[in-house]
C-alpha cells in the first residue's frame, strides 16, 4: 500500500514516541494536539520567555521531560504538526478538528489516541469555591506560570500527585498549611512489596515525604474530608483525623485530587468497546497488550487509555506505534516489543500498588451529603441524583443524565462521573458496574457555533 | 378502578412506551380500563426523548389541529396530570422566512389555520427587528403562535408513564415484545423473555419499530426511520422568549432553535441520520452539525458567540406523507395503532394519549382522527 | 482587595495591561487570562445556577469552568487564553445590548 497515513492524537510522552517510532518507520504522521507546546500535561511547558531551568519545573524528571521535548522538536519537519488543534469528533475512518473556528477532516488508515488524563475528583462541600483548585491544576499554575494557588495552600486528596506537588510548592517556598490523604497509612505500608517494582519511584514518593516533614509541613493520612470552608471563597479545610478528632485549617487555596482519569472522549466517540476493570473500579477502552482497541485501526496509549504514569505513556506510546506498523504488515522487531511489554508489565504492578497505598475513597463519594454540588457545571446536588434513582427510578447514569442534569453540563461529565457512579449504584444498592457510565457525546470539548469550514 | 383480575391480563395492552403509549396509559387508567404498557428499553428513550421539544400547533398539517387543540389543553394541565410541569414554556412560537415563498407560505397558512381556532400573528421586517433584536437581518417575514412554547422532552414521557404506574397501570420495562398474535377474542403478546400476556385490545404504540408489528396483521406500511441532528449550547443568559424556526422549501436549510429559563439554546434541524434499527444505533454525523451552523448564525447572529457541549440523534419513524399512523386497524377487531409522528409528534403526543384512550373505551373519538388511518396505505401493497 | 495567586518566579517579563470589568489589570506577557485576573481579583465569572462565584478549576481545558465574557460578547476560555494588550473581559454576563442583540 501507498504510505499509510497514521494519525496521532496528543503530543504528550505518549504521542512523542509513538510519532518518532512511526518516523523512525519512514511513515510522516500526523500530530494533532490541543496545546500551543507537546509535553502533555505532566512534562508542560512554560510558554516563551520563562526561564527556569529544567530542573527547577521538573525535579526529578527533569532528564525525562527534556528528552521528549527534544524528541519532538526534532520531529517537527518529519511530520505533520497541527497544535492548538482540537479533535472534537471521529465518525468512522475521518477525524474531526478545529483550529482557531476552522473545521478541517483528517482521514486516517490508523488512529493513535494518546489523549492522556486529568485529575479525578469526588465532591466535598465547599468544593466550587474560588480558590478549590484540582491538584493538577496547582501544578500547572507553578509549573507553567510560575504562580502559587493561594498564600497558604492546603493540598488534599490521595495519591503520588498529592505527595508530588505538596513538595513542589514547599520547594518554591509557598506556605502549606496541611497535606490531607484520605488513605490510611497502613495501606501505604502493605503497598511496598508492589511498589518497590519501581523502586526508584518508589524512592522518590518518600523522598517527597521526608522533605515535607523535614519542612515541618502537617501531613495527615486517612483523612475524611468534611468541608472546604468560606463564605465567597476558601477560608479553611475541615476535616476529620484519622483517630477522630476533627481539625480546622485556616487556608485560602485548596489544591484537590484522587488520582487521575482517562480522556476517553474519542476512544468512545469511535466505538470502542468499553470495559469494567473490577480491580480498580474503573471503565476503561478495551486494549490488548500493545494497545489495539476493539475498533480495528484505532490504537490507545498513555494515560488516555489507563493510568500508568508518565514513564508507562512513552513506553505504551512506542508499543501502539509497532502495533500499527506491525499491522501494516511493515517489518517490527519483536525482540523491541517484548522489551517494552515487559516493562509494562512492571509498571502494571506498581500501579496496583499505588491504587493499594493510596486508593480510591469510594466511601467517602457514596456518603456524601443530600445538599452537596455533586455536578458542578450544572449545580446538581448529590440529592438530586439519589432521587432520580429512588423517585424516578433511573437504573443507571445515562438515565439520571437526561433526568436530573448530572453529567449534561460543559464538562461532559469529566469530574462528576466517577462520582456519580458511586452514589448512583450505593443509592439503588447495585455493583458500580451496574450502575454504568456516561456515554460519550460529541463535541469532545465545548465546539463555538463560530466553526467555519475552511480549506487548508 | 379495577385491577386486573389474573396478573397476566389485562383490558388493553400497548405495545411501546413512548409518549404515545405512556399517554394512553395514564389516560386509559383514567377511563377504569386496567392497561400494560410493555417497553423495551426506558419509557421516553426514543423518539420521545430525543427531539427538539417544540410545542407548536403552527406548522401542522390543518387536519392535525383538533387533535393539537385538544393536545394543547392536556399541557396545559400537566402539574395536576402528572405531578410536574416537564419545563413547558408557554412562550411562543416564531416562524421565519429569507424569501417570497417562504413568506407565501406562512401568510397562506396564517389565513387557513384561522378557521381551526389557531390565531397567528403575520410580523414584518421592521416589526421583528424591533420586538426580537436578536433574530437575523435578511428575514422578510415572520409568523407568531403566541399560544406555542416548548418543554423538556427527556422528562415529558417518563414523567407521564410515573403518573400512569401510580394511577395502577403495569409497566413492564427493559421487556422486548418478540411476537403478537390474535386468537379468538384475545391477543398473545409474547416477550423474547419468554413471558406472555393476553389482552382483548392491544395498541401498537413502537415508534419505528411498528412496521414487522403491523405487516405481520396484513397491514404494511411503508415506515422509515430516521435520526433527527440536534445539539445544544451552553447556557447564557435567558433571553430568547419564543421557540424560532425557519419556514423554507429548500431542504436542509429548516433549523430551529429554543432557549430554556436554564439559558441552553437547543437547536436541530438541516439534515437528518440514517438509523440502523439492527444496532437501534444512530450517530449524528459532525458534518451535519456544521452544516446548521451557518444556518443558525443566519437565523440569530448572537448564536455565533455561543458553544455547542452537546449533540446527539435519536430514532425517529416517518411516513411518506409526514402524518402518523392512528386509530383502529383497519383488518383486526380490538388493534389499535398510534405510531409513525414523523418527527413531529410531541406537542400533540398526551392528545393521542387521551383521544387513543377514549377510542379504545369508547368505540369512537371526539376529534377528528380519520385523515391517520392505517388504510390509506393500503392502496400501495 | 487583593489576589489569589501568587508569582513565585518569571516576573521579570514585559507588562501586558488588559481590563477586567472595567478596571486595569496589571499582568505579565505570558500570563493566561486565568492567571492575570486571579493575581489581581477573587473570581472569575459567577455560576449560571445560583452557587456563586467561580474561579477555575482544572487550569488545563478540561472542566470548562472559566469560560469568561468580553464586552462584544465574545467568550473565551481563560485558563487556555493567553492575554494580549487591551483585551477585556467581564466576570458577569454582559446585558441584552451586547448579547444576544448583534451589536
Amino acid at each position: 500500500m501507498a504510505q499509510p497515513n497514521v494519525v496521532i492524537i496528543g503530543a504528550g510522552p505518549a504521542g512523542v514516541r509513538a510519532a518518532q517510532t512511526l518516523v523512525a518507520a519512514g511513515l510522516r504522521p500526523t500530530v494533532v494536539d490541543e496545546g500551543m507546546r507537546s509535553g502533555g500535561q505532566i512534562y508542560r511547558r512554560q510558554p516563551a520567555g520563562f526561564k527556569r531551568p529544567y530542573q527547577a519545573l521538573y525535579g526529578f524528571e527533569a532528564k525525562k521531560a527534556r528528552a521528549v521535548h527534544d524528541t519532538f522538536d526534532d520531529l517537527t519537519t518529519a511530520i505533520d504538526y497541527r497544535p492548538e488543534t482540537l479533535a472534537w469528533n471521529i465518525a468512522g475512518n475521518t477525524l474531526h478538528l478545529v483550529a482557531n473556528n476552522v473545521a478541517d477532516t483528517l482521514d486516517f488508515d490508523a488512529l493513535i489516541l494518546a489523549t492522556g488524563a486529568t485529575d479525578r475528583l469526588l465532591p466535598v462541600r465547599g468544593w466550587t469555591l474560588p480558590g478549590c483548585f484540582s491538584l493538577g491544576a496547582a501544578q500547572i499554575a507553578l509549573k507553567a506560570q510560575a504562580c502559587a494557588i493561594g498564600r497558604r495552600v492546603v493540598f488534599l486528596g490521595t495519591g503520588p500527585l498529592l505527595y508530588l506537588i505538596s513538595y513542589q510548592y514547599a520547594k518554591a517556598g509557598v506556605d502549606v498549611a496541611a497535606v490531607l490523604d484520605t488513605s490510611p497509612f497502613s495501606g501505604q505500608l502493605r503497598a511496598l512489596p508492589l511498589m518497590a517494582s519501581r523502586p526508584s519511584l518508589l524512592a522518590k514518593g518518600l523522598y517527597y515525604r521526608a522533605q515535607l516533614m523535614l519542612r515541618r509541613i502537617p501531613v495527615h493520612s486517612g483523612v475524611t474530608p468534611l468541608q472546604i470552608e468560606g463564605e465567597s471563597t476558601v477560608s479553611a479545610v475541615r476535616f476529620r483525623g484519622a483517630t477522630g478528632g476533627v481539625k480546622t485549617i485556616s487556608a485560602d487555596a485548596v489544591g484537590m485530587g484522587f488520582h487521575l482519569r482517562s480522556e476517553t472522549q474519542l476512544a468512545d466517540l469511535a466505538l470502542c468497546e468499553f470495559v469494567f476493570d473490577e480491580t480498580l473500579s474503573q471503565w476503561a477502552p478495551s486494549a490488548d497488550a500493545d494497545g489495539r482497541s476493539s475498533i480495528p485501526g484505532v490504537y490507545l496509549a498513555g494515560d488516555g487509555v489507563r493510568i500508568l504514569g508518565a514513564d508507562a505513556a512513552e513506553i505504551t506510546g512506542e508499543l501502539a506505534a509497532l502495533a500499527a506498523l506491525s499491522d501494516f504488515e511493515m517489518p517490527v522487531s519483536a525482540h523491541q516489543v517484548e522489551i517494552l511489554r515487559h516493562s509494562r508489565e512492571r509498571m502494571e504492578r506498581f500501579r496496583r500498588g499505588l491504587a493499594m497505598a493510596f486508593p480510591w475513597p469510594a466511601l467517602l463519594a457514596r456518603v456524601v451529603e443530600d445538599d452537596v454540588l455533586l455536578c458542578r457545571c450544572e449545580a446538581i446536588t448529590a440529592g438530586e441524583l439519589r432521587s432520580s434513582a429512588n423517585c424516578l427510578g433511573a437504573p443507571e447514569l445515562n438515565r439520571s443524565k437526561a433526568l436530573v442534569r448530572v453529567g449534561m453540563g460543559r464538562c461532559q461529565g469529566r469530574y462528576c462521573g466517577h462520582a456519580a457512579a458511586e452514589v448512583l449504584a450505593h443509592t439503588r444498592g447495585e455493583s458500580l458496574q451496574d450502575a454504568g457510565r456516561l456515554r460519550g457525546q460529541g463535541p469532545v470539548k465545548p465546539l463555538s457555533v463560530n466553526t467555519r469550514t475552511g480549506v487548508r | 378502578m379495577a385491577a386486573p383480575v389474573n396478573n397476566k391480563a389485562t383490558d388493553v395492552i400497548i405495545v411501546g412506551g413512548g409518549l404515545m403509549g405512556a399517554s394512553t396509559a395514564l389516560f386509559l387508567r383514567h377511563r377504569g380500563r386496567s392497561v400494560r404498557l410493555i417497553e423495551r428499553g426506558l419509557v421516553g428513550q426514543q423518539a420521545s426523548g430525543v427531539n427538539f421539544g417544540n410545542i407548536r400547533r403552527q406548522g401542522r398539517r390543518l387536519d392535525q389541529l383538533p387533535l393539537s387543540n385538544r393536545a394543547r389543553a392536556i399541557w396545559q394541565r400537566l402539574p395536576e396530570l402528572v405531578g410536574e410541569n416537564c419545563e413547558y414554556l408557554c412562550s411562543g412560537q416564531l416562524r421565519v422566512s429569507y424569501e417570497a415563498e417562504g413568506a407565501q407560505d406562512l401568510e397562506a397558512y396564517a389565513r387557513e389555520a384561522r378557521e381551526y381556532g389557531l390565531e397567528l400573528e403575520i410580523i414584518g421586517p421592521q416589526s421583528l427587528r424591533r420586538r426580537y433584536p436578536w433574530l437575523g437581518h435578511d428575514i422578510i417575514l415572520g409568523s407568531l403562535a403566541p399560544e406555542d412554547g416548548h418543554a423538556n422532552p427527556r422528562l415529558t414521557a417518563p414523567a407521564f408513564g410515573r403518573a400512569a404506574l401510580k394511577a395502577g397501570a403495569l409497566i413492564e420495562e427493559n421487556t422486548e415484545v418478540q411476537a403478537i398474535e390474535k386468537s379468538g377474542e384475545d391477543f398473545q403478546v409474547q416477550t423474547v423473555s419468554g413471558d406472555s400476556f393476553r389482552a382483548p385490545i392491544v395498541m401498537l404504540a413502537a415508534g419505528a419499530w411498528a412496521a414487522p408489528f403491523a405487516d405481520h396483521f396484513g397491514e404494511p406500511i411503508p415506515l422509515v426511520s430516521r435520526g433527527p441532528q440536534m445539539g445544544v449550547t451552553e447556557p447564557v443568559p435567558y433571553r430568547i422568549k419564543p421557540s424560532v424556526g425557519v419556514k423554507t422549501r429548500v431542504p436542509g436549510e429548516t433549523v430551529y432553535l429554543r432557549q430554556v429559563e436554564r439559558g441552553n439554546i437547543v437547536f436541530g434541524g438541516g439534515m437528518r441520520n440514517e438509523v440502523d434499527l439492527e444496532t437501534n444505533r444512530v450517530y449524528p454525523r459532525p458534518e451535519y452539525t456544521l452544516h446548521q451552523l451557518p444556518l443558525l448564525r443566519r437565523l440569530m447572529p448572537g448564536i455565533e458567540k455561543l458553544r455547542i457541549i452537546r449533540v446527539w440523534s435519536g430514532i425517529e419513524g416517518y411516513l411518506p406523507d409526514d402524518q402518523p399512523v392512528m386509530g383502529p386497524s383497519d383488518k383486526v377487531p380490538g388493534l389499535y395503532y398510534a405510531f409513525g409522528f414523523s418527527g413531529a409528534g410531541f406537542q400533540i403526543g398526551p392528545g393521542v394519549g387521551d383521544v387513543m384512550a377514549e377510542l379504545i373505551a369508547t368505540g369512537a373519538s371526539s376529534t377528528p382522527i380519520d385523515s391517520f388511518h392505517i388504510r390509506r396505505f393500503a392502496a400501495t401493497t | 482587595m487583593h489576589g489569589r495567586f501568587v508569582r513565585v518566579a518569571e516576573e521579570d517579563r514585559p507588562k501586558v495591561e488588559l481590563y477586567v470589568d472595567g478596571r486595569v489589570c496589571h499582568a505579565l506577557e505570558g500570563d493566561t487570562v486565568l492567571v492575570a485576573v486571579l493575581s489581581q481579583f477573587q473570581h472569575l465569572r459567577e455560576s449560571e445556577f445560583g452557587d456563586g462565584d467561580r474561579a477555575g478549576f482544572c487550569l488545563m481545558g478540561a472542566c470548562q469552568d472559566c469560560w469568561v465574557w468580553t464586552p462584544s460578547g465574545d467568550r473565551l476560555r481563560a485558563c487556555s487564553t493567553q492575554v494580549g494588550s487591551g483585551l477585556s473581559i467581564l466576570t458577569r454576563p454582559p446585558g441584552e445590548d451586547i448579547w444576544p442583540n448583534p451589536t
